[in-house]
């Protein structure tokens, strides 16, 4: 007897599990032509398993329509609009799936000389010289395996800099609408942070900031558009600020769909950046990871930058630097997720520099589009332009009794996935919508008929909307009840 | 820059001018106002050059057969990224564009098929390592044994960690980065010459009541398998915890940490169906004992009920996590490795009960036929004794060094082992090599054949 028998399942997909019978195979194994000796006799008996792993016994067949259904009950941006602010949720390239998936870029080990991935090297190294250009810094590392890994090794960078010259500085400043991971990786970095409250545009309070720097100060982290969508106007006095007291410019790449070719990190007086290729550059997000989020620094952080990087000799050919005496060592096993730094050179190369300024134009005139639709029927606390996102407030509606997870909930009803809510902390109600270049006017004209349509709603008939999702799979999920008593595996004998 | 035109990108010339008027900007342009003249920048960005479709085609397939791809060459090099079959099966899944151009599952609603799939996963890892609790997997394996003494020194409050040299020297490198980052200590143990697993004399000795954890791995990086009962009963006699990483094949054999004692256990699910790529991206896997589970890095997915009482899954324990506890959460760590977890997860789906038991010995005959072939051959030895799984050492001739026999068996065809000395300066003149069930009785004789000519 199944322990995972659904008897509450009406309609669900069971588990793997659930459809084995002994004596199914899915798999092929080759035959063994070496002596077929015993288990017991290749390893002492106490180091064998006693108990096989009650793993299903299925046909291939069962495979396949078990995770045919599956992805069924899933939504990603080839099924339909995804406007989640922050996470630029483009259009993923079919081009450059294809070339992660050749067997010169799949199958090839990272420790094979490296005159037998050539290849490999010169998209590396050209990749890192490209991410430079569009960032404005000197060198790259491709190493980090996402976002928040690349802030803890740009974090990590500062630390050994600032260790270098002889200096303990101990606090990383972060504005109060900063990514939650910007704290979570100073403090992994050993940095505690303080917090640095916005003013009344919406930008980092200047005078917040010149209070808070002091010889403590490490880094200030910051996204520029920020999380509200908007640029940092007055970015080149947040720099002098941070400089003048010793400390660096971290710069979260999060939203770098905004400037590209128009504005350049380096530019503005960051000394570290990092960028999420899942993002800006289209790699997929592939439901949750794995992403990419390579590293850039200014030249006097160079020296600290992890091991190996990627070189291009003086004959020509391309190969690994190890020998960096003051690298704060290593990251990332091998040379970070290189699948995805394949498509990442690929999107760049399908563009090129006219074209990835375009992308971000048309990002901010996509963002804008929507923002100016939008604000007759939800609040905006922070009016005027935006960059690639902005954050609405569902705080009118909440004055009659509908949240602004209720309205997200709604907008699963209409095929849309919602955008991101309560973030950033700062809004009320936050409902933070980022639509990316890949969507067409006749995509967020009808988003923005489904908006209007669930702001009446909100007057006229609230159930709907408190009802909401009434045409997924399963309606609201019970998370505190998931918290309260963890089922976190199913029950596979 | 209207006219620009590309595929990606819907935008006409009409529909910039309507929406420029909804917004009531006169120009593209003019949306960039907010920036500071002195820091926007003009001209073109100096990046690669355009290409169109076929061109790019053309170029990355150009790129990618400058490389030796392992259907070009017979593979013996594992250490830690290993060449197993992939089943057929496994590609056409994972590229259901409903999956792979999914976010992180925060809508649980319409993620229901990412979410079962996880927590399908979390059951596999946790049947294979005999756990109770599983995350939804990590970046990779090195990753998750950083995690893992991060863990164990917020869960013991201590703050040193005991490492056993056995260990990846990449994840060790890792770890020794990591650890610095928050002030932990790290101890690091040798292992015994001639039989290639911890010392255990010298792992007694450096343990004591600062000890957070015990770090292993198993089979460790010279493929040897470590006494996991002996080192967990060292551990805890001082308080500390035991953190295995392990090959989750091997498990299909071996005895499970699970029943061993270990209190974590990690590892990387790069032998379960998921592509070499050049070292990436792979999938870390993280397990540990019940009472550590609310102290476990990255995400978690766990079984709930909806309205009407449907089962359903959704991203749980999340006050763990940065987006709520921003500065005092467990990890920085918010992603995980979703759609290559999902690869695992089809992996040990096809292979099913009997067949990870089946390719974990197959893995383990073959690799053991050709270390004693090869230690046969006049001048060669396998000078570790220990039991291993489908990785061992092998010693070279003194007169030929690991340079010139790789070089020359590149150039037969096949990819040499793994160089010792790059790691263990005093390993000069050993091999690392793997041998998994792709390599057949004439694959491993003319490896040998070749041996034998070079010694």
């Amino acid at each position: 007897m199944n322990g995972n028998q659904p008897v509450s399942d009406s309609g669900g997909q069971p588990f793997i599990f659930d459809k084995s019978k002994p004596g199914r195979i899915a798999y092929s194994l080759p035959d063994c032509d070496v002596p077929e000796l015993p288990a017991e006799q290749l390893l002492p008996a106490e180091l064998l398993r006693t108990a096989p792993a009650a793993l299903p016994e299925v046909y291939e067949v069962d495979v396949v329509r078990h995770y045919t259904a599956l992805s069924r009950r899933n939504y990603g941006v080839d099924n339909g609009f995804y406007p989640l602010g922050s996470c630029t949720m483009k259009y993923n390239p079919k081009l450059n799936e294809d070339a992660a998936k050749l067997p010169g870029f799949a199958a090839i080990h990272p420790y094979q000389p490296a005159s037998t991935v050539q290849g490999a090297l010169e998209l590396l190294y050209t990749l890192q010289n490209d991410l430079a250009a569009i960032t404005g810094m000197d060198s790259v590392t491709l190493q980090p395996a996402a976002g928040a890994h690349g802030e803890w090794t740009g974090l990590m960078i500062i630390r050994a800099y600032h260790e270098s010259r002889g200096e303990q500085r101990t606090k990383v400043l972060v504005p109060d609408s900063s990514h939650g991971t910007n704290p979570a990786s100073a403090a992994a970095a050993g940095y505690t942070t303080v917090t640095i409250k916005s003013d009344a545009r919406g930008l980092v309070d200047l005078d917040a900031l010149r209070a808070a720097v002091g010889p403590d100060t490490a880094a200030l982290m910051l996204t520029n558009p920020n999380t509200l969508g908007l640029f940092e106007s007055h970015i080149e006095e947040i720099a002098a600020i941070v400089h003048q007291a010793g400390g660096l410019l971290y710069y979260d790449g999060a939203n770098a769909n905004a400037i590209m070719g128009i504005a350049r990190p380096g530019d503005m007086g960051f000394d570290v950046v990092h960028l999420n290729l899942h993002k800006t550059m289209s790699t997929p997000h592939g439901g949750g990871g794995p992403g990419a989020g390579p590293v850039g620094v200014k030249r006097l952080l160079e020296p600290f930058l992890p091991k190996p990087l990627i070189v291009r000799r003086p004959d020509g050919t391309y190969g690994y630097e190890y020998n960096r005496p003051h690298s704060i060592g290593r990251i990332k096993p091998f040379h970070g997720n290189f699948g995805i730094l394949v498509r990442a050179y690929a999107y760049i190369r399908s563009y090129g520099p006219i074209g990835l300024r375009r992308v971000s134009e048309c990002a901010v005139l996509n963002a804008n589009y929507l923002l100016s639709r939008l604000s007759a029927a939800y609040d905006v606390p922070y009016p005027g332009l935006c960059k690639h996102e902005f954050v609405l407030s569902g705080a009118r509606q909440k004055a009659l009794g509908i949240r602004t997870l209720d309205m997200a909930k709604r907008l699963l009803d209409f095929g849309i996935h919602p955008p991101t809510i309560y973030f950033p902390l700062i809004v009320e109600e936050s409902i933070m919508i980022e639509p990316t270049e890949t969507e067409s006017k006749e995509t967020l004209d009808q988003f923005v008929d489904i908006m209007l349509q669930i702001a009446w709603e909100a007057e006229h008939s609230p159930e709907t909307i408190v009802q909401a999702p009434s045409t997924t799979v399963v309606s609201r999920l019970d998370e505190a009840l998931a918290a309260r008593r963890p089922i976190l595996h199913c029950d596979c004998n | 820059m209207a006219s620009y035109r590309h595929r990606y990108l819907p935008m006409t010339d009409q529909d910039e001018a309507d929406m420029l008027q909804a917004i009531g900007a006169s120009s593209v342009e003019d949306l960039f106002r907010d920036i500071p003249a002195a820091i926007r920048y003009h001209g073109a960005l100096p990046v690669s050059a355009p290409l169109d479709e076929p061109a790019l085609w053309t170029h990355l397939r150009e790129l990618a057969e400058r490389n030796t791809d392992l259907s070009r060459c017979i593979s013996f090099l594992g250490a830690g990224l290993y060449d197993h079959h992939i089943p057929a099966v496994i590609g056409h899944l994972i590229s259901r564009s409903e999956f792979y151009t999914a976010y992180t599952p925060y809508q649980p609603e319409i993620s229901q098929g990412e979410l079962q799939a996880i927590f399908e996963f979390q059951s596999y890892i946790c049947e294979l390592t005999a756990m109770p609790v599983a995350n939804a997997s990590m970046y990779d394996g090195a990753t998750a044994l950083a995690e893992a003494g991060l863990l164990a020194a917020g869960a013991v409050r201590r703050k040193r960690l005991v490492v056993s040299r056995g260990v990846h020297p990449e994840a060790r490198q890792l770890l020794a980065t990591t650890a610095k980052g928050i002030g932990l200590e790290i101890v690091e143990i040798d292992y015994i010459a001639a039989n290639g697993t911890t010392n255990l004399a010298l792992l007694e000795q450096a343990l004591n009541d600062q000890t957070a954890a015990v770090i292993v791995q198993s089979p460790n990086f010279f493929g040897c398998i470590e006494r996991i009962a002996d080192i967990a009963e060292l551990a805890h006699a001082q308080g500390a915890l035991l953190a295995v990483s392990v090959n989750p094949l091997s498990l299909g054999l071996l005895e499970p940490p699970g029943r061993l004692g270990a209190d974590i256990v990690v590892g990387d699910a790069q032998p379960l169906g998921i592509p070499q790529s050049f070292g990436g991206p792979t999938c870390g896997f993280f397990a540990v004992a019940e009472p550590l589970m609310r102290r476990m890095p990255g995400r978690i997915v766990g079984q709930t009920v909806d309205r009407s009482g449907k089962r359903g899954f959704v991203l749980t324990l999340q006050a763990r996590e940065q987006h709520i506890r921003r500065e005092k959460a467990t990890s920085n760590i918010c992603s995980n490795q979703a759609l290559l977890a999902l690869c695992a997860a089809v992996y040990l789906s096809v292979m099913g009960k009997q067949g990870i038991q089946e390719a974990a010995l197959l893995n383990a005959r073959k690799a053991h036929f050709a270390a004693s072939a090869t230690a046969s051959i006049p001048g060669y030895s396998v000078p570790m004794a220990a039991p291993f799984f489908n990785e061992f050492v092998l010693r070279l001739p003194d007169k030929l060094s690991y340079a010139a026999l790789s070089e020359k068996l590149l150039s037969d065809g096949i990819l040499a082992g793994y160089d010792l000395e790059q790691s263990y300066p005093e390993l000069a003149g050993h091999m690392l090599l793997a041998v998994t069930e792709k390599r057949t009785r004439a694959d491993i004789d003319r490896l040998l054949a070749r041996l034998e000519e070079y010694a």
